[in-house]
């Protein structure tokens, strides 16, 4: 029997703003417990939500991402149950009106591209945390009340890769309006699955099961993957799929029920009367728009039109919006785009993964990359000087006068080098000889005295020019 | 609406929503009472609310651009830290304490 | 030292002419408070220490003579927050809780040079019209110590009906404040929603609270109401609309005004003995120049239902936050979290409170949604309707407050039903968020009769200029209760 799949995902993200979402304490990480927390964040009696127009704003921002409807009148509910990081025993979250609907992002798998409609984006306050020890569980409300936005996707995904897709592009274009860092291992993405199968030719669903809060993307591809041939044995067998929640092991690489759901948990959602409903005037999203950082698909084009780049290049270079800003301001300071790219791509990239960080906790600055690969382009150094130079500008140094400094300027002018080949030939005639009576090596042989006596910082192409013609008029 | 207004189990249902326990005693008056006051409410379902907007919150003006807050951020000073943990039944490290937690699935989020 | 003898203004008066210092006022307010609380049961918590600390601090800058609130005792229901000062919402869950932070009317209390002098008994959480849900005391009514002083504000009432202070500050979320003003022939103001900041107010029900305050007099009142309406940056319901001077304009002159009589507000539900006052109020009021027709509000009758499920649904979601964790009472011998939660409240919370939440969580969940919290939204906007049609025609409504007297204590707390059904007439002004005031209009037996003033949104100043025209042509007010009345 053949099975058509259907797969949902909830996304949270955790949004970078100053201060929390309905309160002004700082959203800050690796803080003293408690220590980002104010009356509202522990729901005092008689506090009161204020919300953050920042945080309206970012989700202006991801909503045009998504190519998603924004919704102009829009309001906060309550979603209600008790848990001891969840203050108020309600979460405001938006339920009924979320701030906007009916997006879309595009995917690709196997070089075939494919849109992925999203149903939903809403705002919200996320929870503190707990830790949980043997007799007794401990409570940190820093992270209380940061805000989040929730991306549900239309139940359009067709299969775990596509599922692993559509996380990678949704990371990559929320990334790109700058509004989150969406780092699956620092929190800031979260992702829940539900998944279905069921008979081809029936249009109607099957019974889906839940994962939560998967880790990274190969968990998401690997726990839809099982679960997907586990619903199919279940069926095969004659079994029903039972809506229920389970949990993916890492270590085994299956899915492990944790809960079967009766019915729907009781969440006893109301709009919330705290917060007056928001309007958001076209005026005003027009003029957050206006701020939103240009998308990857967008630089990519720009890469291969104006820059030349080939389309693979251009996609290296816009997988991370800070690899992409880091060059386009690299070639923004006159370096040549494609050396650009290659030594992003080539030496920059190595040395990232060898020292594991992140291009932006370097000391490397467009400015000093643009310094040496101007120096490259113009001939002012050797490539084998370049790579002296490369060490010292990954070390924070200026490029130009670090040359300087060390005397490293390649030599180019015929005036000063002919002296040196003249000077070197007066004491070879032996080589002279050997070339006359065509033994090729015997000019390597002179090239490398010459160089030596550069130490090395003759220009070899001209080098090779003034000798040849030297060597001939003897 | 429901023709039994509320039984007994229902007000147990309730009750564990509340987080609320009742003695049997108090389980039967709660549910006497209760089935009476929402009788009451059952008045409503007389009145013709077809096309009303339903309202539920009062405020002079929506929020909008101008209205909402600056996403500036304000620290608390240690004093208030120390009075929020002051106030805690029990704290641990800066922490608040409170005996296991037994239901893993947590908020259900 | 009683306040039946002098208004804000004469009392401003003798503090600028130095008559009399802050720290004698305030201290002559405990004495008398020491002397007749304990009939009466007004207040649960005092502040002395601080409060002569603060009103030595005030003599020492001075009295400002243009800010009529410097140096004057006020006392403060004891659901608003007051950093430093035991706050308990009369519930045992809150027995000990003391805030870290002040409510902005109490920030404006002290911005004023107010001086608190105490905190005041009330329903628990402000859910009842007796004050008989109080975990800790009870409040006698001073006109007839067997019976009740109304709820929840009951403590603010009694406290200024008793002349223990001359202003104080209640809350109102169906009737709380107006309710207990007309039991104990006082005058109180629920100010329209948003026209003075919830921050602070320990939260019963989100879109019907508003705190207001308490007096013997009108433009007491007014003055009062200067001092703690406007917008707060921390509330996003209050209003940013301009504060009008609310003691301007009180002159007496209602000629030409047009006032709405519900005829629903009159029926035989009503005491005819309470009809009898009113009745007779009008016609004052129509002695005054004023034009008095009856007027419909056909939805009203709805009200209590309507209020009822909203109004607990809200208080179901707010009170959640008392759970045994982070402040406030855990129960004893816990043994898991589960515990913490059910054992806790279920001790720490008085039957009305737990009834409310019950309602609020059974009309807010899974199938029932729909036929109790959203059809009393729809209603809700009927009765608001019915006000808007009204108000096309009329400059103000008016009624009774309450459909009978005080009653006795111990009488009506076993119905539930009864109970909730005396909130008939004050139920709608919260649920449509207008202002609405009593103003004492005479007696019933010997008890106290207040009328009801209701006033288009944020348009407290005709209800004030229409009570102060109508008191100053009466001398309800000038009559003083049997405890702690003088003569």
């Amino acid at each position: 029997m053949n099975f058509v799949t259907t797969i949902g995902l909830e996304v949270h993200v955790e949004l970078k703003t100053n201060s929390k979402i309905f309160s002004p304490s700082p959203v800050q990480f690796g803080s003293e417990p408690n220590a980002n927390t104010n009356v509202i964040d522990w729901g005092y009696p008689g506090v009161l939500p204020t919300p953050n127009k920042g945080v309206v704003e970012a989700g202006i921002k991801a909503a045009t991402a998504l190519h998603a409807d924004i919704e102009h009148h829009t309001y906060f509910d309550r979603k209600n149950y008790f848990y001891p990081d969840n203050p108020k025993a309600y979460q405001i979250t938006q339920h009924d009106k979320p701030i906007a609907h009916d997006g879309w992002i595009e995917i690709e798998v196997d070089g075939k591209k494919k849109k992925i409609g999203i149903e939903e984006m809403h705002i919200e306050e996320d929870a503190g945390k707990n830790t949980h020890e043997s007799d007794y569980s401990y409570v940190d409300l820093n992270r209380q009340g940061t805000p989040l936005i929730e991306i549900v996707s239309k139940p359009e995904i067709a299969s775990p890769e596509e599922a692993y897709a559509y996380c990678e592009a949704l990371r990559q274009r929320i990334q790109f309006t700058g509004v989150s860092d969406v780092k699956m291992e620092e929190g800031s993405m979260r992702v829940d699955v539900n998944i279905s199968i069921r008979p081809a030719g029936s249009d109607k669903y099957g019974v889906k099961t839940e994962m939560k809060n998967l880790n990274s993307f190969n968990y998401v591809r690997k726990s839809l993957e099982y679960e997907e041939q586990r619903q199919q044995r279940v069926l095969m067998s004659g079994g029903q799929v039972q809506q229920e929640t389970r949990r993916f092991d890492e270590t085994t690489g299956k899915t492990i029920l944790m809960r079967v759901k009766e019915g729907s948990d009781d969440y006893r959602y109301f709009p919330e009367p705290d917060i007056p409903a928001l309007n958001i005037e076209d005026d005003w999203i027009k003029e957050v728009q206006a701020t939103i950082p240009e998308m990857p698909g967008s630089r990519r084009e720009r890469y291969i039109n104006e820059f030349g780049l080939t389309p693979y290049d251009a996609g290296v270079l816009t997988q991370t919006k800070e690899m992409s800003d880091f060059f386009d301001a690299t070639v923004a300071q006159g370096a040549d785009p494609k050396l650009t790219s290659n030594y992003l791509q080539g030496d920059v990239n190595a040395y990232l993964n060898d020292k594991k960080v992140g291009l932006l906790q370097t000391d490397l600055t467009p400015e000093h990359l643009a310094g040496m690969i101007k120096m490259i382009s113009d001939e002012t150094i050797s490539s084998k000087i370049a790579k002296k130079v490369f060490k010292a500008i990954m070390a924070g140094s200026e490029p130009v006068k670090w040359v300087n400094d060390k005397g490293l300027v390649q030599l180019s002018d015929p005036a000063k080098l002919q002296p040196i080949i003249d000077g070197v030939l007066e004491n070879n005639q032996q080589s002279i000889d050997d070339f006359k009576n065509g033994k090729d090596r015997a000019v390597g042989f002179l090239v490398g005295q010459i160089m030596k006596q550069t130490h090395g910082q003759a220009n070899p192409k001209v080098v090779n020019q003034l000798l040849m013609t030297s060597l001939k008029a003897r | 609406m429901a023709e039994e207004r509320i039984n007994a189990d229902q007000v147990q249902h309730v009750a564990g929503l509340a987080k609320l326990e009742f003695t049997p005693n108090e389980l039967e008056t709660f549910t006497g009472q209760l089935e009476k006051i929402i009788g009451m409410f059952e008045e409503l379902s007389k009145v013709d609310t077809t096309d009303v907007p339903a309202t539920m919150r009062l405020s002079d003006d929506t929020l909008r651009e101008a209205t909402l807050r600056e996403d500036k951020a304000v620290k608390s000073d240690d004093q208030l830290r120390r009075a929020l943990l002051n106030n805690a039944p029990e704290t641990a490290n800066g922490l608040i304490k409170v005996p296991t937690i037994i239901d893993e699935s947590g908020d259900g989020e | 030292m009683n306040y039946f003898d002098q208004d804000l203004t004469s009392l401003h008066a003798d503090l600028v002419a130095k008559k009399i210092s802050a720290v004698a006022l305030a201290k002559a307010t405990f004495e008398n408070l020491r002397e007749i609380d304990p009939k009466l049961g007004a207040f649960l918590n005092l502040n002395e220490e601080a409060a002569l600390k603060r009103a030595a601090e005030i003599d020492a800058k001075g009295i400002n003579p243009d800010n009529i609130m410097a140096g004057i005792p006020v006392a403060v229901k004891d659901n608003i927050v007051t950093k430093g000062l035991t706050t308990t919402a009369a519930s045992k869950m809150l027995e000990h809780f003391v805030p870290v932070y002040d409510a902005t009317v109490v920030e404006k209390m002290a911005a004023n040079d107010a001086v608190i002098i105490g905190k005041n008994n009330m329903d628990e959480f402000a859910m009842g019209g007796s004050t008989e849900n109080s975990a800790f005391k009870v409040t006698r009514n001073p006109w007839d110590v067997s019976r009740v002083p109304g709820g929840s504000s009951g403590g603010s009432a009694v406290a200024v009906a008793s002349g223990q202070v001359p202003v104080a500050f209640g809350s109102d979320t169906g009737g709380s404040i107006r309710q207990p003003s007309s039991f104990n022939g006082v005058v109180g103001m629920k100010p329209t929603y948003g026209r003075v900041s919830r921050w602070g107010l320990i939260a019963f029900a989100s879109s019907l609270d508003q705190i207001g305050p308490m007096t013997r007099t009108v433009k007491d009142n007014a003055a009062a109401l200067n001092m703690i309406a406007g917008y707060d940056q921390h509330d996003g319901t209050s209003s940013k609309r301009e504060v009008p001077d609310f003691t301007a304009g009180l002159d007496g002159n209602i000629k030409g005004m047009k006032i709405g009589l519900p005829k629903e507000y009159m029926d035989e539900g009503i005491d005819p003995k309470v009809r009898e006052v009113i009745n007779n109020a009008v016609k004052k009021f129509e002695e005054l120049g004023a034009t008095v027709e009856e007027v419909s509000l056909p939805n009203s009758r709805y009200g209590v239902s309507a209020y009822y499920i909203i109004a607990s649904s809200e208080a179901s979601s707010n009170l959640q936050r008392f759970d045994g964790i982070r402040y406030g009472f855990r129960a004893d011998d816990v043994k898991n979290l589960e515990d913490v939660y059910v054992r806790s409240r279920s001790e720490g919370f008085g039957d009305e409170v737990k009834r409310r939440i019950m309602l609020g969580t059974f009309s807010l969940s899974a199938g029932y949604y729909d036929a109790y919290f959203h059809k009393a939204g729809q209603v809700r906007t009927m009765i608001i309707n019915d006000f808007n049609k009204v108000f096309e025609d009329y400059d103000m409504i008016m009624g009774p407050v309450a459909p009978t007297p005080a009653f006795k204590i111990g009488d009506e707390i076993s119905d539930p039903i009864t109970m909730y059904m005396n909130d008939v007439l004050t139920i709608p002004v919260n649920l449509a968020g207008l202002p609405g005031m009593s103003v004492p209009a005479g007696f019933a037996d010997g008890l106290p009769v207040g009328l009801q003033l209701i006033g288009k949104a944020f348009d407290e100043s005709t209800l004030y200029k229409a009570g102060y025209a109508f008191e100053q042509a009466t001398d309800v007010h000038k009559q003083t209760p049997k405890v702690g009345g003088a003569n």
